[in-house]
C-alpha cells in the first residue's frame, strides 16, 4: 500500500509545484531531506538504543511478567472461551503486557504465537473467529504507559515540557480501546459473518 | 510528569538488581538490538522524508489544507494536523516523519502540535497490524474487525483535541 502512496506523493507534489511554479522550492527539497531524515534517525537512535536496553532488563529480570500477571484477570474476561493456564492465553497476556511496556519486537512475536493458537482453536478456517477479532483490535488501539520516542521528538523539537501530552494520550488511548471493543465484542454478540 | 521516565528507568534497574540479573550486560544487548531497528527502519525513513519534503514544498499540501480548512475548522481539528492524522493508520515513519513537520511548523507547544502529539501517542498503524496478524495464519474473511480498528483510530482523533482543549 506504501507503494502507492510514496509514488503518488512524488508525482502529485511535482505536477503541483509546476502548477504553482515554485520549481526552485523543489530541488533545495530534494537536497535538504536527506540531512533532515539523517537528523531525524538520529534523534530516534538515541531513544531507540536506550529504552530497548532498559527494557531488556525489564524482560530478563521477570518484570514483564508481573505487568503480564496484573493484566490477566482483565483478559480473562475478554477472552472467556480460552484456557487461562493454556498457551495461547499466555502469548496473548505477554503480547499485551510488552506492548504496553512499549516492546513492540518482543510483542509481535508473542502475538503471532497467540493468532497461531487462536486458529488451531478455530479449525484453521480461512474466516477469522471472535476471539481474533478482539485480539487484532486490542494491537491496533496503541497501550503504552510511556510514549518515550513521542517524549524524545518532543523535546528535540523545543518542547518545554515534552511528556505533558501524557495524561491526554492515556485518556485518548483508553477512549480508542473502549470504542473498538465494544464494537467488537458486540458484533460479535450478534454472530454476524460467523461461519 | 517530567519525572516519570527516569523513575521508570530506574525502578526497573533496581528490580534487575534485585533479581540479580547481569543488568549492564542486558542492557548493551538491548540497545544493540535497538540499533537493528534502526538500521532496519532506516531506508523507509530517507523515502519518506524525501517524499513528504517534496509535498510540502510543492505547495501541494496548502492547496489540500484550504480545502480541508473550513470543515476541520468547523469541528475544531487543527488543520495542520489533517495529513498526518491520515497517514497515521497507514505508516508509522511516515506519521513520525508527518509529526516533526507539525513540530517544526507550529512547534511542538502549541496547540496544533499537542495535538498531533496526543495523535501520534493514541493510535496505531492500524492497516499494518491487521494485514501482518492475519497475514500470518492466512485468514481471508477479516469480518469487523476494520470496522472496529477505524472506530478506534476516529475516537482517538476525536478525544485527543477534546482532552487538548480540556486539560493543557
Amino acid at each position: 500500500m506504501l507503494n502507492y502512496i510514496w509514488s503518488a506523493i512524488v508525482i502529485i507534489s511535482i505536477i503541483c509545484s509546476v502548477a504553482c511554479g515554485n520549481t526552485h522550492n523543489l530541488s533545495s527539497a530534494v537536497i535538504d531531506s536527506g540531512a533532515s531524515a539523517i537528523e531525524l534517525l538520529m534523534t530516534m537512535a538515541g531513544v531507540m538504543c536506550i529504552w530497548s536496553g532498559i527494557m531488556k532488563i525489564a524482560e530478563q529480570s521477570g518484570f514483564s511478567k508481573i505487568i503480564a500477571k496484573i493484566f490477566s484477570p482483565l483478559l480473562r474476561l475478554l477472552f472467556p472461551s480460552l484456557d487461562p493456564e493454556g498457551e495461547t492465553f499466555g502469548s496473548i497476556t505477554m503480547n499485551i503486557s510488552a506492548n504496553l511496556l512499549g516492546l513492540g519486537n518482543t510483542a509481535t512475536p508473542f502475538g503471532i504465537k497467540a493468532m497461531q493458537g487462536l486458529n488451531r482453536i478455530n479449525g484453521e478456517s480461512k474466516t477469522a473467529s471472535d476471539e481474533m477479532i478482539v485480539f487484532v483490535v486490542m494491537n491496533t488501539a496503541s497501550l503504552q504507559l510511556l510514549p518515550t520516542m513521542l517524549g524524545t521528538l518532543r523535546q528535540s523539537y523545543g518542547s518545554k515540557a515534552p511528556f505533558e501530552i501524557m495524561t491526554c494520550v492515556w485518556i485518548s488511548s483508553a477512549c480508542a480501546l473502549a470504542a473498538a471493543l465494544v464494537l467488537a465484542v458486540g458484533i460479535n454478540k450478534t454472530g454476524l459473518g460467523r461461519k | 510528569m517530567e519525572f516519570a521516565m527516569p523513575l521508570f528507568a530506574a525502578i526497573i534497574v533496581a528490580f534487575g538488581l534485585i533479581k540479580r540479573v547481569p543488568v549492564f550486560d542486558c542492557f548493551a544487548n538491548g540497545a544493540r538490538e535497538g540499533i537493528g531497528v534502526l538500521y532496519r527502519i532506516a531506508p523507509t525513513i530517507f523515502g519518506l522524508v524525501f517524499a513528504v519534503n517534496l509535498l510540502r514544498s510543492s505547495g501541494a499540501v496548502d492547496a489540500v489544507c484550504g480545502f480541508i480548512q473550513p470543515a476541520a475548522e468547523f469541528i475544531g481539528f487543527p488543520k495542520e494536523v489533517v495529513p498526518m492524522a491520515m497517514l497515521r493508520p497507514v505508516s508509522g515513519s511516515g506519521s513520525s516523519v508527518l509529526l516533526t513537520g507539525v513540530f517544526e511548523q507550529c512547534g511542538p507547544d502549541s496547540f496544533a502540535g499537542r495535538v498531533a502529539s496526543v495523535i501520534a501517542g493514541s493510535s496505531e498503524t492500524t492497516f499494518y497490524a491487521v494485514a501482518m496478524y492475519y497475514g500470518s495464519i492466512g485468514i481471508k474473511n477479516i469480518r469487523h474487525t476494520l470496522v472496529a480498528a477505524i472506530a478506534a483510530d476516529l475516537t482517538a482523533f476525536a478525544v485527543s483535541v477534546v482532552t487538548v482543549n480540556a486539560f493543557l
